[in-house]
């Protein structure tokens, strides 16, 4: 294999007969080309899906209540569901260990005000887990705490953009801010990749709210983050479980989706891992399709190459080449074409996909789409596997030929 | 150097065989000088053909350089023709895209002999054909007489016990037959077997020894004038 002479060989071999190398090579560069191209966009629509989803944690489930829509035990339909403390603990403690976060959330809509800035905002009364589920990045300061709910205490974490609205430029860390007539201590700053409405919200303890806000113990969704070790079918059902028996503590109907219901991403990233497996395997299938085409494209070429060069090995044969040295000679030429001509098609792929970037996103949904190292490592290791294959069969037949009628061939 | 005894060989032509060689008895010794004649369909060329491994026979013995050639594979005949055996091939068989100094030196590469020291040495070949000038010219750049020279330089390099030509002036005119049979000569008086296989006359009696073919027998083995003035 690192022989030079026998380099030197298939070089010479190559050059003075481009015009059938570069079409041996052609198919298989075609091959790649395409199979690099429609893996790189349906890499791209993956990459479409992913960041639609990129708001919330991949395991985030949410339980939501709202009014019933059948009646259940002599209950009428059209009754207010409500979410209590109780509720959240009982899903706490029956299912401690399915659950890696839970949050209870309080939606609310105040005015905030620092000095002479106001303006109304969503707030979410929750646990600390929340910053988990909701994948919210603190910039400054610190996200609630554990004490912070035990103490009741009258703290906030603005958004980036509240922040920015009623602070402007100054630190607002530390200061304090009036919260619908009562003073918060502003102990932390964040941001969030789900857009701009998610960082124009601020966040305060679920115990503080329930405590100023009415005097109860209502909740008004529960946010879990099911345990990632659990597959996507586990955590399917394991949503499916929390809807009957709450449901059944709630005295709903069990089919009274309206009334309460968990949305579990399980769902949705099972749909679109299916959608996206059905799509690779389609394009494994039509990639590889193409690539056998070009290596019995190689094959049938070389085939043609070793009648061409009957004569050829029968006269080094003569000389004393051994069947051996001619296989290697016409397996490594094989090899050669192929590497290089996979490599022009990966190269070439590569290189229309970083042109297409992000241009697509907008219509097509493909982002960015690309080929990941491991698929580049993984098409050499096919390319020469390939030439190997297209290489043996014509190098035994050309290393079976007879001397001599070789050399009658003319 | 080539002992050949009772050997027979036939090829299959459908359902059919067709014995060529029947019953061959012959013994070269070491430096000699030998043609073979006879006519076409005679056997010479498959005679050639067993004695340069390039064909195996179906019964009898043949010692090359004392060695019996009994169950030859491919791999082992090519070693041993590579040391033993050089060709000369009527239509030259020079490789096309290889200049003259590389088909010379390509017999060295298959024995394993590094680029620098096989090309010097196959530049050494092409001078004593005096061919040097033409080194780097490639075969269809060459005259007939010229290619045979260079294949005969080919068939020299890798200093073989046994030449073997395969009717080496088929192809010439006149003129440059006579300088590549004195090229021959020239090869046989250094001490190297010569084995001519040819249907011209005046080219079997520029050798030693005659051995006629019909019909796949041996009908007669002679002593040219050369041979006995020796």
């Amino acid at each position: 294999m690192f022989d030079i002479d026998r380099w030197r060989e298939i070089f010479q071999s190559i050059n003075k007969n481009r015009l059938r190398s570069v079409m041996s090579g052609f198919t298989v560069s075609f091959a790649i080309l395409l199979f690099t191209l429609l893996f790189g966009i349906v890499n791209g629509l993956s990459n479409s899906f992913t960041s639609a989803f990129v708001d919330d944690a991949q395991n985030s489930m949410q339980v939501r209540v709202r009014k019933t829509t059948k009646p259940f035990k002599g209950l009428q339909t059209g009754r207010e569901i409500q979410l209590r403390n109780d509720d959240y603990n009982f899903v706490k403690d029956t299912y401690k260990d399915k659950i890696q976060y839970q949050s209870a959330r309080i939606y609310k809509n105040f005015t905030l005000k620092y000095k002479n800035e106001a303006n109304n905002y969503d707030v979410r009364a929750v646990n600390p887990d929340h910053q988990f589920l909701e994948k919210t990045i603190i910039d400054e300061g610190r996200y609630l705490n554990e004490r912070d709910l035990n103490e009741k205490s009258k703290v906030i974490v603005i958004g980036r953009l509240v922040k920015e609205d009623l602070f402007g430029e100054k630190p607002a860390l530390g200061k304090r801010l009036n919260v619908n007539g009562s003073s918060y201590l502003i102990i932390g700053i964040f941001s969030d990749e789900g857009g701009d409405n998610e960082e124009r919200i601020a966040y305060i303890p679920v115990t503080t709210a329930q405590n100023i806000y009415g005097n109860n113990d209502y909740i008004s969704q529960i946010n879990l983050g099911y345990n990632p070790n659990l597959s996507l079918d586990a955590a399917i059902a394991f949503g499916n479980k929390i809807e009957r028996d709450l449901r059944k503590k709630l005295n709903i109907h069990p089919d009274d989706q309206s009334a309460l219901s968990v949305r579990n991403m399980a769902e949705a990233n099972k749909g679109v891992g299916m959608f996206m497996g059905a799509l690779y395997a389609i394009v494994i299938l039509v990639g590889s399709g193409t690539l056998v085409a070009g290596i019995i494209g190689i094959s049938n070429i070389m085939i043609f190459v070793i009648k061409e060069r009957t004569k050829e090995f029968g006269i080094r044969k003569a000389l004393g080449a051994t069947p051996a040295s001619i296989i290697g000679m016409v397996v490594q030429e094989s090899v050669l074409i192929t590497t290089i001509a996979g490599y022009l098609g990966l190269s070439l792929g590569t290189y229309i996909l970083s042109l297409i970037g992000n241009n697509l996103e907008e219509k097509y949904f493909i982002k960015d789409p690309s080929v990941s190292p491991a698929i580049v490592i993984a098409a050499t290791v096919v390319l020469i596997l390939s030439g190997l294959v297209a290489g043996y069969v014509p190098a035994k037949r050309a290393a079976n030929i007879k001397p001599i009628e070789a050399l009658r061939a003319d | 150097m080539i002992r050949i005894e009772k050997m027979h060989k036939s090829y299959p032509i459908g359902k059919d065989s067709l014995h060529v060689l029947k019953g061959i008895d012959l013994h070269i010794k070491e430096g000699e000088f030998v043609s073979i004649m006879g006519s076409s369909g005679s056997g010479k060329s498959t005679l050639l053909n067993i004695v340069g491994l390039l064909d195996i026979h179906d019964e009898g013995n043949y010692y090359l350089n004392g060695e019996l050639i009994k169950d030859m594979n491919e791999k082992k005949a090519a070693i041993l023709r590579n040391k033993f055996l050089g060709f000369v091939f009527q239509s030259f068989n020079l490789i096309s895209y290889k200049t003259a100094l590389e088909n010379v030196a390509l017999p060295l590469y298959y024995k394993g002999i590094n680029r620098k020291e096989r090309l010097e040495i196959a530049m050494d070949y092409l001078d004593k054909v005096g061919l040097k000038q033409w080194a780097n010219h490639l075969p269809n750049e060459l005259s007939g007489g010229q290619k045979q020279r260079v294949a005969i330089a080919r068939a020299l390099v890798t200093k073989p016990k046994v030449v073997l030509a395969d009717e080496p002036t088929g192809a010439l005119d006149s003129t440059t037959t006579d300088s590549v049979m004195d090229l021959l000569k020239d090869i046989n008086d250094e001490g190297m077997t010569v084995f001519v296989i040819t249907h011209e006359e005046e080219v079997a009696e520029q050798t030693k020894r005659i051995v006629r073919l019909k019909d796949g027998v041996i009908i007669s083995d002679e002593l040219t004038n050369i041979g006995k003035a020796v």
